[in-house]
């Protein structure tokens, strides 16, 4: 009685992609939130501290990279969860096309609304707390790399604690221990570049753990949210 | 929670599962689709496991559970092209039809949120029509629908059991249709 061809993977991944940017564009206050957060998070430091810019400069990549891990965490508590409370999410898992596709597509439309995002407005971000535009490359790849990762630990938490009433707490619990040497390699890898030395040894590692969750995250998070499922 | 159920489905048949709430009606649903793994014991589909096939299996069952599940933000076509649409390729003019089946092709273009609780269901409705998906599994289809609602609601499930389809159904009414029908009662 199936009517019509089967749908691959791919189309599914793209059909899945267009539904979260089209469901995330719907509601621009979510979109932002993540967002308007990092900015002003980052732009407070400058008011807050001193008008020394050596010592602006100095704390910049920390800032940054703080700002944006929390910037992460905050939106990555909803990746599932709006899904699992309208039950669109089981209608996901019973589509035929596998969970871990599901979850791949879902996880990359996150980062493109959060990370992306947040990669796009870091020169903006930069300039406020005096990071020479000479290191904005250097600042973005390994924001790329970090948002990435930190994206598909966030996967693997809101897996875990979707079916969860307060799961943000848990997950934060979850991610920031793991987030942590991103956090040490993104920021320094900024200070490197800031100080004029070679960036490349913490960028490589920041690339390491980049494929190394996007290896292996996927499958971690479909088991979670499998498990949770059940 | 269940114990000793054993049931067979085939083409053309119909399975009104009921009983009194708490029972376990909606887990043997879920353990049915494959969404609840039973602790012991086997669901099969045309005699493997579904979880060796479960692709095929999942190609060919639709299933709707309580919830309406929609997207409050998508419109109703959305929330039909992005579910049906990860089934099987379908054009906007097919799941216009299934809307105007379900008496909701007004409802098509307006944001899900605005929809009533029994447009919601009717739309969910449309959803399980698009599918042509041989196996139904309809958890308590008839919640706020009106009596047309009811009605319209039976005769797609009679015409899906006449088409050579098979459906599972969990409800508390009594199924106004003229098919083969079993009945299993749940009890405490």
């Amino acid at each position: 009685m199936n009517v019509g061809s089967q749908v691959g993977s791919i189309e599914a991944f793209t059909l899945i992609v267009r539904r979260e940017l089209c469901l995330s564009f719907r509601r621009p206050d979510q979109l932002l939130q993540p967002l308007v957060f990092f900015l002003i998070v980052t732009t407070l430091f400058p008011l807050g501290l001193s008008l020394q810019l050596s010592l602006l400069r100095d704390m910049a990549p920390g800032v940054l990279w703080v700002a944006a891990l929390l910037s992460s965490l905050l939106s990555v508590d909803s990746l599932f969860k709006s899904d699992a409370d309208d039950g669109t999410l089981e209608q996901l898992a019973l589509c035929g096309q596998g969970l871990t596709v599901i979850v791949v597509a879902k996880t990359f439309a996150h980062w493109l609304v959060s990370g992306a995002a947040l990669v796009l407005v870091s020169p903006v971000v930069g300039t406020a707390l005096g990071i020479p535009t000479g290191v904005f490359p250097t600042m973005m790849l390994s924001l790329t790399l970090g948002t990435l990762t930190l994206s598909w630990l966030g996967a693997i938490g809101a897996g875990l604690t979707v079916g969860l009433k307060r799961g943000n707490v848990l997950l934060s619990l979850i991610v920031l221990p793991l987030a942590m040497p991103l956090l040490i390699f993104g920021a320094g890898a900024t200070d490197r570049a800031i100080s004029g030395s070679s960036a490349a040894g913490a960028l490589y590692f920041l690339a390491a753990l980049c494929v190394f969750t996007c290896t292996l995250a996927p499958f971690a998070a479909t088991v979670a949210l499998r498990i949770t499922l059940e | 929670m269940l114990k000793g159920v054993s049931l067979t489905l085939r083409p053309r048949q119909l399975l009104h599962i009921s009983g009194p709430n708490g029972t376990g009606k909606t887990t043997l649903l879920r353990v049915v689709c494959g969404l609840l793994r039973p602790e012991q014991g086997l669901v099969s589909w045309l005699g493997q496991s579904i979880s060796s096939v479960r692709a095929e299996y999942q190609a060919a069952l639709a299933y709707a559970s309580h919830e309406p599940a929609l997207k409050g933000d998508l419109t109703a076509l959305e929330n039909l092209r992005f579910a049906v649409g990860l089934k099987r390729r379908v054009t906007a003019g097919e799941l216009r039809a299934s809307l105007e089946k379900t008496g909701v092709a007004g409802c098509a273009d307006l944001p899900a949120r605005v929809l009533s609780a029994g447009q919601r269901r009717r739309v969910a409705l449309a959803r399980i029509l698009s599918m042509k998906a041989s196996l139904w599994l309809l958890d308590e289809p008839f919640t706020n629908l009106d009596a047309a609602g009811t009605d319209l609601t039976g005769a797609l499930l009679q015409s899906h059991v006449e088409g050579g389809g098979a459906a599972l159904v969990v409800a508390h009414h009594d199924l106004k249709v003229d098919v083969d029908m079993r009945r299993l009662e749940l009890g405490l």
